[in-house]
């Protein structure tokens, strides 16, 4: 299992200098690492969180956006009408609540369609693991600064330490 | 019966009121909301640091705190509809929460969805500059008389913020085609004017 303070100095050895999102359980080691660290800034809701990180990209930043992938259906039209138009690329972080089914049923039909439903919007997107995360973030960079365009990393339970395990 | 249309006596257009307001700005940075404002702004002052929104309706005000975050140094404008605020209107609290000195958010305020045949909004009943101070933005003015405009935008631009100013205008549009610029180049084109690593 990844240490969440190895992940997010992860994420800033690949330039990542600015985070928000929206909570959730498998997310919230890392929140709380970042939240210590002054870097965390909280959002109400995913499109809130997507157009907050669009506007740190035009500022210079390079963004994260952490969510659940309940929040992705929130974040949809942003993505697809702001980012994925005017090549504006953030680091999605995207829980993957409701893989294989084994969930509360509100995530059920959003964890089996979820990686479908990045290839329908063409947003490039891997499953993050603890034997190939270097590799993973390499990979996002390099994907975040060819493209500009939004790029995801999914993140099941247990991949990466969580406050509540 | 409640009436949905908007306060008589508001002889401004929205078009007049974006005038009055680059004739205050320099080179600060405005992120203009989807739908007619842009295509307004577009057309009475193309400036680099316009960042032109041609859909994602009810965040140009997430855009701008995102940039007034990421850009300390600069005063972040935007310009917002009432429309596109009750589409967003947990950024108010956000704004109000985060408390950036450097963001002033301009709501032009004509009680209509304009850019889809005027249907009314529900800014008439609910007060947005209401939930503006509510929500803890540091100045809150509602005008709508082109020197009260001038006056408090230049104030708010002085003034540590957030800064919420309420500009009530009539349902008139202007003329003003789509705007030309292609979203990539709108996006470098943004980023050079405001110093951002291309």
């Amino acid at each position: 299992m990844i240490d969440s303070d190895d992940f997010v100095k992860a994420l800033q050895d690949i330039g990542c200098d600015f985070f928000t999102g929206v909570p959730d359980t498998i997310l919230g080691g890392i929140i709380e690492v970042l939240s210590e660290q002054r870097l965390y800034t909280p959002s109400v809701r995913e499109d809130e969180a997507v157009a907050m990180a669009a506007g740190a990209f035009l500022g210079g930043k390079v963004p994260v956006v952490l969510m659940q992938n309940s929040g992705l259906g929130n974040a949809l039209n942003v993505l697809m009408s702001l980012h994925l138009i005017y090549l504006i690329p953030c680091l999605l972080i995207v829980s993957w609540r409701g893989f294989e089914g084994n969930d509360a049923p509100e995530h059920v039909v959003m964890g089996q369609t979820m990686p479908q439903l990045m290839e329908t919007l063409r947003i490039p997107h891997r499953t993050l693991s603890a034997e190939t995360m270097v590799d993973d973030l390499q990979w996002t960079a390099h994907t975040f600064m060819d493209q500009r365009i939004p790029v995801a990393l999914f993140l099941k339970k247990g991949v990466v330490k969580t406050i509540q395990p | 019966m409640v009436s949905l249309r908007p306060e008589e006596g508001v002889m401004q257009s929205r078009a007049q009121a974006i005038q009055a307001l680059f004739d205050v700005l320099s080179d600060q940075p405005v992120i203009i909301c989807n739908g007619f404002p842009s295509r307004e702004a577009h057309k009475i002052q193309d400036r680099s640091g316009n960042f032109y929104m041609i859909g994602s309706m009810g965040v140009a005000a997430s855009i701008g705190l995102g940039l007034a975050l990421a850009k300390p140094d600069h005063q972040v404008v935007v310009f917002d509809g009432d429309g596109n605020v009750l589409m967003g209107m947990g950024t108010l609290a956000t704004i109000g929460a985060l408390k950036p000195g450097n963001l002033t958010h301009v709501v032009f305020d004509n009680e209509v969805y304009g850019t889809t045949g005027n249907q009314p909004s529900y800014s008439r009943l609910v007060r947005l500059d209401h939930v503006a101070k509510a929500a803890g933005y540091a100045n809150v003015e509602r005008v709508w008389e082109r020197e009260d405009i001038v006056y408090e935008f230049k104030d708010m631009l002085n003034n540590e913020g957030p800064n919420f100013l309420l500009i009530k205008v009539n349902e008139q549009i202007e003329d003003a085609d789509r705007v030309a610029l292609d979203p990539p180049d709108i996006t470098t084109r943004f980023r050079d004017a405001v110093g951002s690593a291309s």
